[in-house]
């Protein structure tokens, strides 16, 4: 077996928020009936929290449901958890119209925390970030300059965000120079 | 800068989210069509200045084709609507209705 490492093995930056590159993470892309129990049920089974709205994320520590679409979820998972919960899951679905597939080597995941965390993802995102706009328990899919991203908010001062891992250096990158001290703009 | 509501996810996407797929309610000419139909199925577009009807998808969100009624004169947005129907619905057509009373464009008016 090999040895698996994310993308930039848990580099930091410390900016007027804090970057850190938050390690290897189990997902797994879930298309089907997001109206179908079968479905609903086979994702909060693997990932033992409650099944979110249209664009929410429900996540406790490494577990978790998105929303992607109105046929799509991203379930969560520690690591090690991934495969045999993927298999799990299809397995559960084998006879319901239904796409299974273990994406956590696709992926990249970062933690943008701080009290100023806010303005590192507006300055990158074409989302309104006002805080009463986004809040935590909503999910984005969205553009982080040029490459898709996606990230969504564990508590007041904590987004998480989900890249590709292709592009994990520069979306770290991103992140780093738009949190660069003596560049907050103090919008919100 | 455009602003639509995807219909599929309610998210408010900017134009740079969003990826352009021209215009709307086109009807597909195949095998036994003439020349003339399947040569102005492949390239006549209208060019309206005005109400248009257009398809955008939504490439960095939820990833759906969606169907667009907006004037490409002042940019106003009269709605954005299902990928999955061949004409404007009513509840669109009447409200371009009120603002613009007797508009037409192509087949639909
Ligand atoms: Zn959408």
């Amino acid at each position: 077996m090999s040895n698996a490492v994310s993308a930039l093995q848990a580099k930091t930056y410390a900016g007027f928020a804090e970057i850190e590159e938050a390690g290897l993470r189990g997902m797994i892309t879930l298309r089907g009936d997001l109206s179908s129990t079968k479905v609903k049920n086979a994702a909060t089974g693997a990932a033992s929290v409650d099944f979110p709205g249209m664009g929410e994320c429900n996540c406790v520590d490494e577990k978790g449901v998105a929303w992607m679409s109105p046929d799509e979820l991203l379930v969560m998972t520690p690591y090690a958890d991934a495969q045999p919960a993927a298999e799990k899951i299809a397995k559960t679905l084998a006879k319901t119209h239904a796409l299974v597939a273990n994406v956590s080597d696709a992926r990249a995941v970062f933690f943008i925390r701080g009290p100023n965390a806010r303005e590192v993802i507006a300055k990158l995102a074409p989302v309104d970030l006002s805080p009463d706009r986004f809040k935590p328990g909503q999910f984005r899919r969205t553009r982080l300059a040029q490459v898709p991203a996606a990230f969504w908010m564990r508590d007041a001062e904590t987004f998480e965000l989900i890249c590709f891992r292709s592009v994990a250096g520069y979306v770290f990158d991103l992140l780093c120079n738009a949190a660069q001290p003596g560049s907050e703009v103090g919008a919100f | 800068m455009l602003i639509l509501t995807c219909p599929y996810c309610g998210v408010e996407a900017d134009e740079t989210e969003l990826q352009a797929g021209g215009e709307a309610h086109i009807k597909r000419e195949t095998v036994g069509s003439s020349d003339e139909d399947f040569e102005d199925y492949l390239f006549a577009r209208q060019n309206p200045k005005g109400i248009h009807f257009e398809r955008w998808r939504h490439v960095y969100g939820c990833g759906k084709w969606f169907h667009v009624a907006r004037c490409t004169n002042t940019l106003e947005v009269f709605g954005t609507y299902s990928a999955q129907t061949t004409e404007p619905p009513q509840d669109i057509r009447d409200k371009i209705s009120g603002k613009r009373p007797g508009w037409s464009w192509g087949i639909f008016s």
